[in-house]
């Protein structure tokens, strides 16, 4: 680990359970809890007990892992000595059908977050989490935690209802756009669709790595759907999406793009040209090669140092030990990713805090 | 590069395209309106006949949603992959700075100038008063 401090741009606090929850909500949706006897918001996507969820070390004896800022201080910021986090706080919010209630959860968490987190750690920034469900309630979310400088992303889920490039999100980017917000997209589903392109798989390995397909298809969508041409200076950042397969999926689409160019004709550059002044991806997992010549072949083929930023994934068990960076990286390619990289992609970072 | 006369203008009439032999290599002639053009009848990709692609015009658009289709019959796609190439310059629509169709100057010349050459229109006297498609390579 190099002396850098470095931004880390995805970690995941836990929501300890929905009682926490119950100051930020309003009287309604508090006895909605309480009468129907709600304790938790539960995803498939981080079932409590699977290795992935939690390292072992971070785990605790009882309660959830990255629950409580003491775990997040002690575990996280500062061992791997980061001058920024960014929380993406996944709670089963967009899993919901009732619209309504998905708003009310997303301003409980984000004011939870606000409250429990951000007031508390100066080191701490956060991503508004919002109804997907119903777009103009996510607008509303972001308009109303817009003015709060700690919070610098947007955070949508891998797999929604729809392809994340339809029309029917652009109010969502334009208010990202107007704020200077990134679109941050996690791993994740809200399982409306089967979180795989040919349906439900038995195992959770299948799901967890059919991730990556879900965020290629989202990729090609902001893309083909000319989210860029509209909104040309939002940024997109996957997160915990992997990266060594973006290579692979851009020659894929650049070469149909090529012959197919006249079904989408605002998309007047290259896909690969599009990701590298439009896209970011976070560092892990780092699904690459185990030597480092070979992961050095990968980075080449990114054509640009520009596209990684720093993540720790805490409390996810992608790495052991203090480092989360692969071996053999050039030192001027650590600093881009640990600093440069994220300060120049995240505007609202550079803006003063009250 | 020298002038080869390949045909006479009626076997290639405005909007149609065809294909030639000049020098052993197969070249494309497309008339746009009275207009000839020549391109090297193999796609710059993989090598499929232009000859044997769609003509059309080319798509352009401002912003997602709006399609302007302009400069009708004034592009050739490969049949192979689609690519799309400007008939007046080869260039291609994609990546225009990479990928270029190889084009070749095509004249007409009339009949009467071209029997001055060296050239076949020499055996068609009876066609003297007809024009010529001339290919330069």
């Amino acid at each position: 680990m190099t002396t850098l401090a470095p931004i880390d741009c995805d970690i995941h606090p836990s929501i300890p359970n929905l009682a926490a929850l119950l100051p930020y909500l309003e009287d309604h949706w508090r006895e909605t809890v309480r009468l129907r006897g709600m304790d938790e918001l539960n995803s498939i996507s981080y079932p409590a007990r699977s290795p992935l969820t939690a390292r072992p070390d971070w785990r605790p004896d009882r309660g959830k892992p990255a629950a409580t800022l003491e775990q997040i201080r002690n575990e996280c910021l500062d061992p791997f000595g980061s001058a920024l986090a960014i929380c993406n706080c996944l709670y089963g919010v967009q899993l919901l059908f009732s619209e309504d209630m998905a708003a009310a959860f997303a301003r409980a968490v984000n004011s939870w977050v606000a409250a429990e987190l951000l007031d508390r750690e100066p080191r701490l920034r956060a991503s508004i989490v919002v109804p997907t469900q119903n777009v103009e309630l996510a607008v509303d979310e972001i308009e109303r935690r817009a003015g709060d400088p700690r919070f610098v992303q947007v955070l949508l889920l891998a797999s929604g209802d729809q392809p994340l490039g339809k029309r029917v999100y652009w109010p969502i980017y334009a208010a990202a756009a107007r704020h200077r917000l990134t679109i941050g997209i996690h791993a994740g589903s809200a399982y409306h669709n089967p979180p795989t392109a040919v349906g439900w798989p038995s195992y959770y390995t299948e799901d967890y790595t059919a991730q990556a397909q879900a965020f290629q298809t989202q990729l090609s969508s902001l893309i083909c759907e000319g989210v860029f041409n509209q909104y040309p200076d939002l940024m997109v950042v996957l997160l915990e999406s992997g990266w060594t397969w973006l290579p692979a999926h851009l020659w894929r689409l650049t070469k149909y793009w090529r012959g197919l160019r006249m079904e989408i004709p605002w998309v007047d550059r290259s896909p690969f040209d599009i990701v590298r002044s439009n896209v970011r991806l976070s560092l892990q997992p780092t699904d690459g090669p185990p030597d480092s010549a070979s992961l050095e072949r990968v980075i080449e083929h990114l054509q640009s140092d520009a596209l990684l930023l720093f993540s720790t994934d805490y409390p996810h068990w992608q790495f052991d030990g203090a480092d989360p960076l692969p071996d053999g990286l050039p030192a001027s390619l650590v600093r881009k990713i640990m600093v440069d990289n994220p300060r120049a992609t995240y505007a609202r970072l550079l803006e003063p805090v009250r | 590069m020298s002038r080869h006369v390949v045909a006479p203008v009626t076997e290639v009439p405005p909007g149609s395209h065809r294909q030639y032999t000049v020098k052993g290599r197969p070249i494309a002639v497309f008339n746009l309106d009275g207009e000839y053009f020549g391109m090297l009848d193999r796609c710059p990709h993989q090598g499929g006949s232009l000859c044997a692609g769609v003509i059309s015009g080319v798509l352009v658009s401002s912003k997602p949603g709006v399609y302007r289709y302009e400069r009708k019959g004034e592009f050739v796609r490969c049949p192979w992959h689609g690519w799309e190439f400007d008939i007046r310059t080869g260039q291609s629509y994609c990546d225009p700075a990479k990928i270029r169709g190889k084009a070749y100057p095509v004249n007409v010349a009339s009949g009467a100038e071209v029997v001055e050459g060296p050239y076949v229109a020499e055996t068609v006297p009876v066609r003297v008063e007809e024009d010529y498609i001339v290919v330069d390579m």
